[in-house]
């Protein structure tokens, strides 16, 4: 009997009885990490990372019954060794790795190769069976090094404060956000829409070492806005607050802005193809890390990249899942965020 | 090049137009002058001669990718252009270069006539040297079409900018004919080229559509009513004994007319007429689709000059003794007009009648018959208007009769190009015949992108069956499908053809077994040839 099964609630293990990012409420859930569409509200249990359980606790509900891990750290469930492995998609995000009676499988959730400076790098964890996202599983997505991107943000920002500009960037409050501050940190003041703050304060309590930030209030000028980096959500984007700033251009930071009809399609001023999950070189190396037989392509290119593996010798099968909406899931997340926390 | 590529980029990024003529103008500040003359040629469609197929390029970038030709297929369809896969495909450089644009696309025409292998060593070389982004312009300057949203009256705006010049002389000059290869930025801008060629017309004066009530244009008699042709909007130019005839995409398509060669002999020189040529036969004007058969032929035979005859109603005068009359009243070019074209009663070249009404309501009336005639509407000039170059509010209006509508299930989707890429945009849609349903058009505008999302969900879930990048769909989502008028075919099932088709409205209303019948359509057919 296969370790894993794919149901309508989820990926499912039956020997341990619980489920990993579910996205209908059960009773044990195992979460990767905590973007939107992988963690949802009313499971009776959640089992995370030791970083993921405040973050999920802030953003869905404190009564979370959760239990935590660490990385390298296991429990066992009805004979099922459970594990967590550094995911590197964003603070806290865990690979899972189960075991039961000498067969492991991996469940990747999202992931990303590089090492993003904020995030605990991606390990591979041999295997026998490897559950991958494919969010960017084709090879016109390969990543230039965060340092070039980082550095043509910067240029960016620069050319701004000199043409009397405001540099919105748009980035998710969870994940995408925290990088950007971390990597962008140094002369020029970044201010943070409340729904990062807010989960700025949750992640700097939990002991991560964050660069400060300011958070963006009703007395905030605009004119110390013109001559800082601005984040906001992408739920913030075509607002009117951002409108009303002086001269505000947009900057997307995702992988997507690595092809132009999606550049133009997000009619941003410009686009940052950076991204916190693998790009294909990232993808085929992680799998061949894991050495595992057979690979389960969840979300995004699943029919090109699963068929790419079995022409290539590896086992391969795509699998439906309801991730990879993260677009959306995320967009409500942080629209919910907004709305609870009033105006800015 | 780098220059070159910045400008593409910032041209991509904004949607404002004023931005993209600050970064065109910026541009040409810097830029060197003999690539000022290629990013004009480039943004006006003179497309330098294509050295190498796209195929063979796709052939060699698969090849040093060593990329399956599926997944290089899938890869495309994501991204949506060629030329861009390409570019992203290939490994990361490994040298540098940085030559001007004008000297890569010299480089790139010396190409011509070598073999294959000295091809694919520059290109290889080539790609080696460059940044993804100019990696794409490159290819982009091998397969020649560059579409990114700079329309000519941009471009001349930002050259007029630039050099204080008139932009209507600009736009004159470089619509007109001009060799790339020989032509001085300077000599360009100012012209110089287009004294001495007898072929260059003018830009077409263009209408917006009315969108108010006509009322509120004021007093009739201070319009012109004219009736509106569906042919061929065209300009034939008479200068020192030569005829040329430009079509509206500013081709010139002289050949193709031999009907109207006569007018070499019998116009005068310096004499420009706006006007549109059509299928006309005994005066009167024969379908669109009988005209269709005389389009874009290199030969003509005996029969297509019997079955569809051509002609040309004239509307304008654009230059009369070889001076500009553009900056005439519309009443005085009339005049002028009448005079010239009435003389030539008995041929192919017939004046644009004048519909005469007293009031709007009479007009109105009268536009109901358009369609008997083979008219699409009624055109509105002011009487007093010049002949403005390209589109302006509120001289010139078409008031366009409805188009015709047929409700339609759609059947197939299929993935956008561009910036659509990643949405089902472009659709099949249906009619019954019996218990079967037919194709009858495929069409991809007229929906908000709010709706292209929604119908791009109900395609992910109701795929029946993947054909590539074609979804076979459940016949489930009715929609309103206006066009302009419908033919034979004998390419198509339903033996029959729209022109023009596109959505006019999603008939959420409506379910699939309310929409129309091929006999409608027939019926149609019948009623308008």
């Amino acid at each position: 009997m296969a370790l894993i099964e794919f149901t309508k609630r989820g990926i499912y293990c039956k020997q341990g009885d619980f489920y990993v990012d579910p996205w209908w409420p059960v009773d044990y859930a195992v979460t990767t990490h905590g973007h939107s569409d992988h963690v949802r509200f009313g499971n009776k249990h959640y089992l995370c990372h030791t970083l993921t359980k405040p973050i999920i606790k802030r953003r869905i509900s404190e009564e979370l019954q959760v239990e935590t891990l660490n990385y390298g750290e296991s429990i066992v469930r009805n004979g099922v060794n459970i594990s967590f492995y550094p995911a590197g998609h964003i603070i806290g995000s865990a690979q899972v790795r189960l075991e039961y009676k000498g067969e492991v499988c991996v469940i990747s959730g999202d992931y990303k190769t590089e090492d993003d400076g904020i995030s605990d790098l991606f390990e591979p964890v041999k295997c026998h069976s490897f559950v991958s996202e494919s969010t960017f599983g084709l090879p016109v997505y390969k990543w230039q090094k965060q340092d070039i991107v980082f550095d043509k943000i910067k240029s960016w920002v620069t050319d701004n404060i000199h043409q009397q500009k405001t540099s919105v960037l748009i980035a998710y409050s969870l994940g995408k956000a925290q990088r950007l501050i971390k990597n962008l940190s140094g002369n020029v003041p970044i201010y943070v829409h409340n729904s990062i703050a807010n989960l700025n304060e949750v992640i700097i309590d939990a002991g991560v070492n964050l660069p400060q930030t300011i958070r963006i209030t009703p007395e905030t000028t605009k004119d110390e806005l013109q001559k800082g980096i601005v984040i906001v959500p992408p739920a913030m984007r075509d607002s009117r607050w951002i409108k009303n700033l002086s001269h505000a251009v947009t900057g997307i930071c995702s992988g997507w802005m690595q092809v132009r009809a999606h550049r133009r399609w997000q009619s941003a001023d410009a686009g940052f193809a950076l991204s916190d999950h693998a790009d294909w070189t990232g993808l085929i190396a992680a799998i061949d890390a894991t050495g595992a037989e057979k690979v389960y392509v969840t979300h995004g290119f699943t029919a090109a990249f699963s068929r790419y593996l079995n022409d290539n010798g590896i086992e391969s099968e795509e699998v439906m899942t309801k991730f990879g909406q993260e677009d959306d899931e995320e967009n409500k997340a942080d629209m919910a965020a907004q709305s609870e926390n009033t105006k800015i | 090049m780098k220059r070159f590529a910045k400008l593409i980029q910032q041209l991509e990024l904004s949607n404002k137009t004023n931005d993209k003529i600050a970064a065109l103008v910026d541009y040409f500040n810097y830029a060197d002058d003999k690539d000022k003359i290629w990013v004009i040629a480039l943004f006006t469609g003179k497309k330098p001669r294509r050295p190498i197929k796209s195929a063979l390029i796709k052939y060699w970038a698969i090849e040093i990718t060593q990329t399956p030709e599926w997944l290089f297929s899938e890869s495309y369809s994501n991204v949506g252009d060629l030329s861009e896969t390409i570019a992203l495909l290939l490994p990361p450089a490994e040298n540098t270069s940085d030559f001007q644009l004008h000297k890569w696309i010299e480089d790139l025409h010396d190409l011509e006539g070598k073999d294959d292998e000295a091809k694919k060593a520059f290109i290889l070389n080539a790609w080696n040297t460059l940044e993804t982004q100019e990696r794409f312009i490159f290819n982009k300057l091998i397969s020649g079409n560059f579409r990114i949203g700079v329309s000519n009256k941009m471009l001349v705006n930002a050259l007029a900018k630039q050099s204080n010049l008139d932009s209507a002389q600009i736009m004159h000059s470089i619509m007109g004919k001009w060799n790339p290869y020989e032509i001085t930025f300077s000599e360009l801008i100012n012209g110089v080229h287009v004294n001495t060629d007898n072929s260059w017309p003018y830009p077409f004066c263009l209408a917006y559509a009315l969108e108010q009530e006509p009322e509120k244009l004021g007093d009739i008699s201070d319009w012109q009513a004219e009736w509106k042709w569906d042919g061929i909007r065209g300009q034939i130019v008479k200068r020192n004994g030569e005829l040329f005839i430009w079509s509206r995409g500013e081709e010139l398509v002289t050949e193709q007319f031999p009907e109207l060669h006569f007018l070499t002999d019998v116009l005068p020189d310096g004499v420009v007429l706006d006007g549109e040529i059509l299928a006309v036969q005994d005066k009167q004007v024969l379908s669109f689709s009988t005209l269709q058969q005389r389009l874009n032929r290199k030969s003509i035979s005996k029969k297509q000059l019997e079955e569809a005859p051509i002609g040309f109603f004239v509307y304008d005068i654009l230059e009369y003794e070889t001076v500009d009359f553009r900056e005439q009243p519309l009443s005085e070019r009339r005049k002028i007009l009448e005079q010239l074209i009435g003389s030539l009663a008995e041929s192919a070249v017939i004046l644009s009648p004048v519909i005469s009404c007293k009031n709007w309501d009479e007009l109105a009336e009268q536009r109901k018959t358009s369609r008997e005639i083979n008219s699409e509407g009624i055109m509105l000039k002011k009487l007093s208007s010049h002949y403005h170059s390209g589109r302006k509010r509120g001289d010139w209006w078409k008031w366009k009769v409805n188009p015709y509508t047929v409700d339609a299930v759609m059947i197939y989707a299929q993935k956008g190009s561009g910036r659509r890429a990643n949405f089902f945009t472009d659709y099949t849609f249906a009619v019954r015949d019996g218990e079967n349903l037919v194709t009858i058009a495929k069409a991809y505008s007229g929906l908000t992108d709010k709706e292209i999302k929604e119908v791009n969900s109900f395609v992910t879930k109701n795929a029946i069956e993947k054909f590539g990048p074609v979804r076979t769909v459940k016949p489930e989502l009715v929609f309103e499908i206006a066009f302009e008028g419908i033919a034979e075919s004998k390419r198509h099932k339903a033996g029959l053809a729209l022109r023009f088709p596109r959505i006019l409205r999603w008939r959420k209303d409506k379910k699939a077994a309310e929409i129309n019948t091929l006999e409608d359509l027939r019926q149609l057919l019948e009623s308008t040839l």
